[in-house]
Parts: C-alpha cells; sequence; structure tokens
C-alpha cells in the first residue's frame, strides 16, 4: 500500500474519530447529532475497506 | 438511561438500518456475475491478466474471448463497456460472442473492458443497478456500470491527472476513464493497467482493427459517428457512406483530435500498427436534461425533455416520438463493425476477415436485440462464462 493511501486511512479515521467523539459529547441538537452520524458513514466504509 | 442518550440511540439504530439496506443494495450490484454465453464459434476465453501481470487478482481483469477462423487472416479486437454506463456496447460484444463464426482471420473480443466501472453506479444521478432485455426465453439481466472505475478499486484521486507519457493534464477524474489512460503502463494506476493489457494484445497478436464501442449524449456534437485519427479515415469514410446507402443510417465520421490525448482512437493508433475506430451511437439517457433515469429511457431513449429541445433543433440527431431505441442503437454498432471488416477485407485482401451469424441493422430493428442471446441455463455450462 503506497504511504498517501496509508494516509489517507489514517486521516478518516482521524475524522472519522472526531465525529464520533463530537456525536457522544452533543447534549441538545438533535440536528447535529444525525450529522455526525450521516457524515461519518463514508469515513466508516472506508476504514473498514467495505466493497 | 437518560433522554438524551435514547434520542442518540433511535438515530444510531435508523442510520445503521439505512447504512445496511443501501449497502447491501450496493454490495449485490457489485457482486452480480452476469452470465455470457460461449457461442460456436468462440474457440478460446482467456483473460486480460494474460497480458499484464499487474491485473492478476484485481476487479479490473476481464474476460478475453476469441472466434478463430480455420484460414489465416486479418484481426479485429472489440472493445465494449469501456464506459460501463453505456450499455448498446456490451448489447453489441455479446451478439458477436454469442452467434459470430468466423471463417477467416481473428475476433477477439472483450465484452466488459472496464469491468470495476461495470461493478459502479452514479447514484447522485440517480442510475438504476440493473436492467433486463427481454429475449425469446425471458429476460436477460445486466449490471448498469458508471463511466469510470470504483474509487474502491482506485483511489485515491490526483489533484489533476498527469496523462503517461504525454504528461498532458487531464481532469482528475480521468484517471479513472479507460478512453483517457490508453496507451497505460504496465505499473500505473489500475485503469492504466487495464489500457496496456489492451495494447499487449495489439502488440502480442499484431491486430489490423481494434474498434472501441460506445454511447454518446444526442446534445454533444461528436454521435451518431465513427472516430478515426488519418490511417483509418478512408475505411471510417467509406463505411460511413456504405451504411448509409446499403442500410439507410447515418453514421458520419469524426477526425480523432491529435492533441487530445489518452484516447483509444488516438493512442491506438500512434502507438501500434492498429488501425483504431470508435463508434458512437446517440445515448438519449446521457442528456442533462431529461426526466428520471430510468430503466424505460436507458431502452427506448424516448423524453418529452429531449423532444422539445429537438423542436428547437438543439440536438445533433435526428429526434422524434419514437425515441432512440436500444434495437436501432445495437443494430448501428452491428452492421458499421461489419462494414469496417467488408471495407478493409477490400482493401486489404491478403488480411481478408469473414465471418458469418452476425445480424445487421434491419435484423436487429425487427427482431430485437435479444434475440440473439442463448439461454445460459440451456446452455454447455462449460460455454457460461461469468462476468
Amino acid at each position: 500500500m503506497p504511504v498517501i493511501m496509508i494516509l489517507y486511512y489514517i486521516i478518516s479515521a482521524y475524522i472519522a474519530g472526531m465525529l464520533i467523539w463530537n456525536f457522544i459529547k452533543e447534549k441538545k441538537s438533535v440536528n447535529d447529532m444525525l450529522l455526525y452520524l450521516l457524515v461519518v458513514i463514508p469515513l466508516i466504509l472506508r476504514i473498514l475497506r467495505v466493497k | 438511561m437518560s433522554r438524551v442518550w435514547i434520542i442518540k440511540s433511535i438515530l444510531l439504530l435508523i442510520i445503521i438500518a439505512l447504512m445496511t439496506v443501501a449497502g447491501a443494495q450496493l454490495y449485490k450490484h457489485r457482486h452480480f456475475k452476469m452470465p455470457v454465453v460461449a457461442g460456436p464459434g468462440v474457440t478460446k476465453v482467456a483473460k486480460l491478466s494474460d497480458y499484464t501481470q499487474g491485473l492478476k487478482g484485481t476487479v479490473a481483469d476481464t474476460n478475453v474471448f476469441y472466434l478463430e477462423g480455420k484460414e489465416a487472416g486479418g484481426k479485429i479486437f472489440i472493445m465494449a463497456n469501456t464506459h460501463s454506463n453505456e450499455p448498446a456496447a456490451i448489447l453489441t460484444a455479446l451478439i458477436f460472442v454469442e452467434n459470430a463464426v468466423v471463417d477467416k482471420g481473428t475476433l477477439i473480443i472483450i465484452p466488459e473492458f472496464n469491468n470495476s466501472a461495470g461493478r459502479n453506479t452514479r447514484p447522485g444521478d440517480g442510475y438504476p443497478l440493473y436492467y433486463e432485455i427481454p429475449t425469446d426465453w425471458g429476460s436477460k439481466k445486466f449490471r448498469m456500470g458508471n463511466r469510470d472505475a470504483s474509487p474502491l478499486d482506485q483511489w485515491p484521486d490526483p489533484d489533476v491527472y498527469v496523462h503517461y507519457p504525454d504528461k498532458q493534464l487531464l481532469s482528475f477524474l480521468d484517471v479513472r476513464n479507460t478512453n483517457r489512460t490508453w496507451p497505460g503502463r504496465p505499473d500505473g494506476p489500475l485503469m492504466e493497467r487495464v489500457t496496456y493489457g489492451a495494447m499487449q494484445i495489439m502488440w502480442e497478436e499484431k491486430i489490423d482493427i481494434a474498434v472501441d464501442i460506445h454511447g454518446a449524449e444526442t446534445m454533444f456534437p461528436v454521435t451518431n459517428c465513427i472516430v478515426a485519427p488519418e490511417k483509418s479515415m478512408r475505411i471510417a469514410t467509406m463505411t460511413s457512406l456504405t451504411v448509409k446507402a446499403r442500410e439507410r443510417f447515418d453514421n458520419h465520421v469524426e477526425p480523432s483530435p491529435s492533441g487530445f490525448r489518452g484516447l483509444s482512437h488516438r493512442e491506438i493508433g500512434d502507438y501500434s500498427g492498429t488501425m483504431p475506430f470508435l463508434l458512437e451511437a446517440p445515448l438519449p439517457f446521457l442528456d442533462q436534461p431529461t426526466g428520471p433515469k430510468t430503466v424505460n429511457l436507458l431502452l427506448d431513449g424516448k423524453d418529452p425533455f429531449l423532444l422539445s429541445l429537438s423542436k428547437k433543433k438543439k440536438l445533433f440527431v435526428p429526434y422524434d416520438e419514437a425515441g432512440w431505441p436500444m434495437e436501432k442503437r445495437v443494430g448501428q454498432h452491428c452492421s458499421v463493425i461489419l462494414e469496417i471488416i467488408r471495407q478493409f477485407s477490400r482493401k486489404f485482401p491478403d488480411k481478408a476477415i469473414t465471418l458469418q451469424n452476425v445480424p445487421r441493422y434491419a435484423d436487429v430493428v425487427q427482431n430485437g436485440v435479444g434475440h440473439y442471446y442463448h439461454n445460459p441455463d440451456k446452455a454447455d455450462k462449460a460455454d457460461v462464462h461469468l462476468n
């Protein structure tokens, strides 16, 4: 796997982690909770390499 | 459990359910295998990776069908589904694979040239995942693909695609477009390896004619035509004039631009002794100002918005209430390929190619495309190849 690919996976994992953390911390806005979950979907699929 | 966590749990369950349902559909589409029945003329089935190691074990590897005549002659190589959202290509290629019998020369066919794109889709445009062609024994189901290879197979995209070897700057998306990655290289991005494998076929098999089958928008000027570089121009022109005179359909000739790199009709000719031809048939489904992208639009090409534009003379092809049905598009491709072969054989009699059992335009329009496909359930299992 080329270095650029590894970097992309690290970035994906980092952003996915931040989104999940924000989802857990969110206490008020249901809209934001939903948005965090929607945005994290492609990142999780990419990290898990689901084809 | 607090109220917030109940809401979060419900949202999480909804998202997981949506992801599972949608994901399962896309997973099934990607792994759907279409049976191809090798006809009486098929003498050998190989893999594109037999010509280049870089494709071994990848989803881009694809079947290569050989139809060899008893007598030596010229060689023609047909590629379909370079763009997998232009289905008249694979439908034409399968008519040749399942029916053609070559008497003299060799016919090599790749029905699913960009195998990764054939397992991709364009959800933003609401593409259907499948379409079915009615046959004499039921219906044959095909995957509807996309123009470009799936990012699951070739990722990440560059900011700009630097074409090899000309270094021309192309759109980032074209790194996954097998009609921009010619002539390719053995160790490049996956799609460059696909086109390199095809170039290996040109070089090793000493191919005389290469035909790349496509479809194009009715609002795009390069439609309903044969695109040919200088070396193929005479045969393309004779073909265009002959089908117009004998079979009564238009298929004009467009010159291949020498400054636009990466296209099959340019690079195949420049990097080998092969004469390339790229065939375009009108494909209303690809036009932007249409109604929903349904299977009906794909198959019959009928759309009220295009009809209105046609009345304002905004289209590059004749268009009326009859639309542009699949039978016409596939019939045109069959006749144009047969005519290219005939013109080539007249010009180079020592390399003549003769074949039979392939229908012409009028036959396909009258009988329908599916009439020429065989039932895989009734065929000898050894003749059924999954793609």
